[in-house]
């Protein structure tokens, strides 16, 4: 067998060992649960074994179920794949019921085999729920290892018993709050919470384990809910003390998730339904929503963009072969405002020697000040050290002399937004650095190709696109000039994966990928708005879609004085060839008026002296009176998803995406566009190339040339595919 | 075959305040419903035998109201074996559902008479006791879009415009106008006082009503479901879901604005003309029509519009061939509504005052509405009268009398 090993003690305790070849970390796949059967039966069939310990042989104990075997499930599972996935599901929890009867007899609940689970290390999703299947968990003390149930976040939830065991274990309240966040804790507060048992010296793990197994009675392996006159903590569904908590429950799910996604409300429904029933009863039910949500194609897209394909660009899917490994040794950061010094925190935390340089010592000394404060939040949270914070700080030299970029083998240049500007420090840096070193600059709107021109090498020229406030944005877009060589671009990616960001890699056009995307959607707000929608249908709309932010709140958040001043340079750039908006007339009035959006407590929305926002402007309504009719809340959910998405195509025809992954990936991290549709690629493909052809053809006839579907979309509609069938997952370079 | 069916008598009990220190708490929802069921009896000399089925409108049937009541009540009365009973739940229609149940059958010719009617003891049953899928089962909550009625209640004022002192000036003439009634005894051919089994007066009139509420009164409660909308665990944001044009919802309701949480039942005797004359007694008014309707569940209380609007289409009717309306005061805004709708004078509408002022028992009230509408019938003369409720859930209720 490969993945899990089975050895007997002396004392007659079985050690059975999860250990899958050829991975850093296990995982559970069907196979393993196959094998996992097989030494469970040996363990309860056998006289000479008294009970068993169940661990790993790596430094953790799982991260959870193979994703990738996980995702294929529909296609896997043969002609009627809902059958097939409920029997694989009903499989996987008759072994782990296996488990925790432990071979007892169901009516006296005597004579069962006690089996513990011994954690060396990070346990998550299915790891979890094969140790809460178990009579007893031990945890290593070592510290940093995770423990919990995360699926949620990759748009299933727990669905190897994980969510009707915490319900029976912690009550709905509680597993709720865990599950429907999927956070991941230390050893400590995973134990508080109800995952495991005992936190011991990572020394003793395996002896306690087996010490405890070696002393159990009958009753320590009866579960609470195999006893007689069970009650579930907190109550069932119409308990007296238990109903309110599960309308309340499902009010506040739906307020967050605005019923967009599958599986947090498959995740209550269990939990509702399991409440009323026997245990076995409920392990059946969660059986039934596992299969459903699986059958959503919300679900499979989520686990294909958030997880298989963003695993894939940060393991640098898209990074040119044969360049050897880039990694920074020496930062350079040029401009020490809010981006700089974002950038030049991330990367000290991540171990990288930073030189932060600015004007003058006031402003670099701000920047660094600026990594101080993010540190000391994280002090007060429990999430960082002192001597954590002093090694930091200490990688970053602040100062205002050029000559301190001597030995930087990457320079990020981040001052402001102005190819003059930029183009002078170039030059001074360029004049410290070694031959090998790479320029990169820090821009969201000025063409890459141009700013090269600054540069001695071209080829060594790169843009880095970082999303503000850099320590929390998780995506970052690489931009290649015309003439950006290889090494440049495996440069940037292997810096971004010591940063642990994620990178799409994007050649050079207006905007880029992101900013060109994002764009459409404001400026589809702001017509609807100048067309007399009422902005809150605009807003509510934009959010129930699933968008973080409507495009009126999103323009009070990037600063309307900026839109404004894009918008005029892109005039002045483009001559003749611009195309009006049809939104500078919004944008002007806002800015005259100057409100600048949030930062001036003044912008599409008013705001309080805390800068809380307090509801729309009523001066929209006087400018732009509401109109008599207005639009059903679908067709605004439709131009605002298809003036991105179609954007997005446009920017994969026109060559500026390369892959739809980094496009779905890219879009999701970047500017939150609907998670649960899997990116704009993979909401085109589950809406249909043909529906989504027809539906921007009619939008076209009503409010203009955005919808007009892109040739691409038109050709994948004419031939019946989709977007992952044309491309699947590779790069539309290398297909 | 179809007969006409006939209201031969109505009576209510007055209601006592839902509460521990509420007059009617120490009796019991089968004592309360028996007699009931005795008085019609003995007001009408009535020949139990002759009644087809006692249908009993009431909405928390657990515990003490559960069991089908009905049948209990019927017991427990000296009504006799021989007469069965129902119980039924359209929510807060339960009692004129009763009604329109026991008359639909007369026009069928299904019996020649019912008692219908309704209890709730909402201070010794609380409300929502009993359960409920619609709030409890996610996937139909969400669904659905649910939201507790206050909220739905602030939905309607919000999505109407109705400000929070137009609300509580509803509530405040709801108040003057039950007072004046019961000064001028205007409810005194239907109050059948609440007495114990030696004869002794426990209620004789409806003491949630609170004489004297005016605007500054009124103005110092906050209102009730605000914290539940915004904070916890904000209903707001799913109420914005179902009506995305709304910017926020303007929470206007509060305790004294909205109906009452009060004890009471109510009885109407219905029967066909010849089950009147074989009885030697005369129809009060002809139940013209009844309908009711299903209609968005979020906003929830809008329904009395609709099913005003169907019920006059099917009798072929306007709005003002109707000389009284009782619509149900369930929350200020749900009859500002009515009347905006309609563009109905308030003059013609609960003109005795309602459920703001006097108390709402869930499962009897849609009963009292009629004997509120008959009496007032009665005492102005009016030929046509409308009663109509909003009922959870987005349904409602409607029916129309006609004097003869």
């Amino acid at each position: 067998m490969a993945e899990f090993h089975l050895n007997v003690d002396e004392d007659g305790i079985a050690i059975i060992t999860w250990d899958v070849a050829e991975k850093a970390m296990n995982v559970m796949s069907s196979q393993g649960f196959v094998e996992l059967d097989a030494h469970i039966d040996t363990v309860l069939g056998d006289d000479n074994i008294k009970g068993a310990v169940i661990t790993s042989a790596k430094p953790d104990f799982a991260g959870g179920m193979d994703l990738n075997e996980l995702g294929a499930a529909r296609v896997s599972a043969g002609e009627n794949p809902a059958q097939g996935i409920f029997d694989n599901v009903m499989h996987g929890h008759r072994i782990l019921r296996k488990i925790e009867r432990g071979g007892m007899d169901p009516k006296t609940l005597k004579g069962g085999k006690p089996i513990a689970a011994a954690l060396p290390g990070t346990a998550a999703g299915i790891g979890i729920e094969v140790a809460l299947a178990c009579h007893r968990v031990f945890v290593s003390d070592r510290p940093g290892p995770k423990f919990g149930l995360p699926e949620i976040l990759v748009g299933i939830f727990p669905g190897g018993g994980g969510t009707v065991r915490m319900l029976h274990k912690v009550g709905m309240a509680n597993a709720m709050q865990l599950l429907s966040q999927g956070k991941m804790l230390s050893a400590d507060k995973a134990a508080k919470a109800g995952y495991l048992d005992e936190v011991v010296p990572a020394d003793d793990l395996i002896s306690r384990a087996k010490d405890w197994v070696r002393g159990a009675s009958d009753a320590d392996i009866v579960k609470p809910w195999d006893k007689k006159g069970f009650k579930l903590p907190g109550g069932h569904a119409y308990h007296p003390a238990g109903m309110m908590n599960y309308v309340g429950a499902a009010a506040m799910l739906h307020g967050q998730t605005k019923g967009a996604y599958p599986a947090p409300k498959a995740l209550l429904a269990v939990m509702y339904e399991a409440s009323l029933v026997p245990f076995d009863v409920a392990l059946e039910i969660e059986a039934r929503w596992m299969t459903s949500v699986m059958m959503d194609p919300s679900s499979a897209a989520m686990i294909k963009s958030l997880f298989i394909n963003k695993q894939a660009l940060e393991k640098g899917a898209n990074r040119p072969a044969g360049v050897p490994d880039m990694r920074v040794q020496k930062l350079g950061v040029l401009g020490a405002g809010l981006m700089g010094a974002g950038i030049a925190h991330v990367s000290a935390k991540a171990g990288i020697e930073v030189v932060l340089i600015d004007q003058s010592q006031e402003a670099v000394d701000k920047g660094k000040a600026y990594s101080e404060t993010i540190l000391d939040k994280a002090i007060a949270r429990g999430r960082s050290t002192a001597e954590k914070k002093a090694a930091v700080l200490d990688r970053i030299t602040a100062t205002t002399d050029y000559a301190a970029l001597k030995g930087c083998d990457l320079v990020v240049e981040a001052v402001f937004e102005d190819v003059g500007v930029k183009a002078e420090v170039n030059k001074l840096a360029e004049a410290q650095l070694g031959e090998g070193a790479i320029f990169a600059t820090n821009t969201s709107t000025l063409p890459i190709t141009d700013l090269a021109k600054a540069s001695c090498d071209a080829g060594r020229f790169i843009g880095i696109h970082f999303f503000s406030p850099v320590e929390k944005m998780a995506l970052v877009e690489i931009i290649k000039g015309r003439d950006t060589g290889d090494e440049a671009v495996a440069k940037a990616l292997d810096f971004v994966r010591q940063i642990r960001k994620t990178p799409i890699v994007v050649n050079d056009a207006r905007f880029f990928y992101a900013n060109r995307c994002i764009v459409p959607y404001m400026n589809e707000g702001l017509r609807m708005l100048c067309e007399g929608v009422n902005p809150a249908l605009i807003e509510n709309a934009a959010k129930q879609m699933g968008m973080p932010l409507g495009p009126l709140q999103l323009g009070d958040e990037t600063a309307i004085d900026l839109a404004y001043r894009i918008g005029k340079a892109t005039r002045a750039a483009m001559g003749d060839a611009y195309q009006s908006t049809g939104t500078e007339e919004v944008v002007e009035y806002l800015y005259e008026a100057g409100r600048y959006g949030k930062k001036t407590k003044a912008g599409y929305y008013d705001y309080d002296e805390a800068g809380k926002r307090r509801g729309i402007w009523p001066g929209l309504a006087e400018k732009f009176p509401r109109a008599e009719d207005q639009p059903d809340v679908q067709e605004v959910m439709d131009r605002l998803a298809l003036s991105q998405s179609f954007e997005a195509v446009r920017a994969l025809e026109d060559d500026v995406l390369l892959d739809i992954r980094e496009g779905d990936v890219g879009a999701i991290l970047g500017w939150g566009f609907m998670p649960w549709s899997g990116g704009p690629f993979s909401y085109l493909d589950i809406l249909g190339a043909g529906k989504a052809v027809r539906l921007g053809e009619e939008l076209a006839l009503k409010h203009g040339a955005t919808f007009e579907p892109p040739k691409l979309l038109r050709d994948i509609a004419a031939a019946g595919e989709g977007f992952y069938a044309r491309f699947g997952s590779q790069s539309k370079a290398a297909a | 075959m179809t007969q006409d069916a006939y209201i031969y008598d109505a009576i209510r009990s007055p209601r006592g305040k839902g509460r521990k220190d509420g007059s009617l708490h120490q009796v019991t929802a089968l004592d309360l419903s028996s007699e009931m069921l005795n008085t019609i009896k003995d007001r009408n000399d009535l020949d139990a035998t002759q009644v087809e089925d006692v249908i009993w409108g009431n909405v928390t049937q657990v515990g003490e109201q559960g069991a089908c009541l009905a049948r209990s009540a019927v017991l427990n009365s000296d009504l006799g074996e021989q007469l069965p009973g129902i119980s039924i739940n359209r929510f807060c229609a339960s009692g004129l559902e009763a009604v329109n149940l026991g008359a639909a059958q007369v026009k069928a010719g299904v019996g020649s008479a019912y008692i219908s009617g309704g209890v709730e003891m909402m201070g010794r049953v609380p409300m929502g006791s009993d359960g409920g899928a619609i709030a409890a089962d996610p996937t139909l909550a969400m669904k659905s879009y649910f939201v507790p009625q206050g909220i739905s209640a602030d939905i309607i004022a919000t999505e109407y415009g109705f400000t929070r002192d137009e609300c509580d000036a509803y509530a405040v003439e709801s108040q003057r106008r039950a007072a004046k009634a019961w000064d001028e005894n205007r409810f005194e051919r239907s109050i059948a006082p609440v007495k114990d089994r030696n004869g002794l007066t426990i209620l004789d009139h409806d003491e949630y009503l609170r004489r004297g509420t005016d605007m500054q009164s009124l103005g110092a409660l906050k209102p009730a479901f605000k914290e539940q909308g915004e904070v916890m665990p904000g209903f707001d944001a799913v109420a914005l879901l179902k009506y995305p044009h709304l910017e926020r919802i303007n929470h206007v309701h509060h305790a004294g604005n909205s109906s009452g949480i009060v004890d009471g039942s109510a009885a109407v005797l219905i029967g066909s003309k010849e089950f009147g004359e074989r009885n030697g007694l005369t129809p009060r008014a002809r139940i013209k029509s009844m309908a009711k309707i299903g209609t968005d569940p979020t906003i929830n209380l809008t329904g009395p519009v609709p099913v005003t609007e169907k019920i006059l289409r099917e009798n072929g009717m306007e709005i003002g061939d109707i000389d009284l309306f009782e619509v149900n005061e369930a929350f200020a805004a749900v009859v500002l509504r009515f009347m905006q709708a309609f563009d109905v004078d308030h003059e013609k509408v609960n003109l005795n005052g309602g459920a703001i002022a006097m108390g709402h028992p869930l499962g009897a009230t849609g009963a009292m509405l009629i004997s509120h509408l008959l009496d007032e019938m009665e005492r102005a003369d009016k030929e046509t009268g409308l009663a109509t409720l909003c009922v959870a859930a987005g349904m409602g209720s409607a029916t129309i009398l006609e004097r003869v």
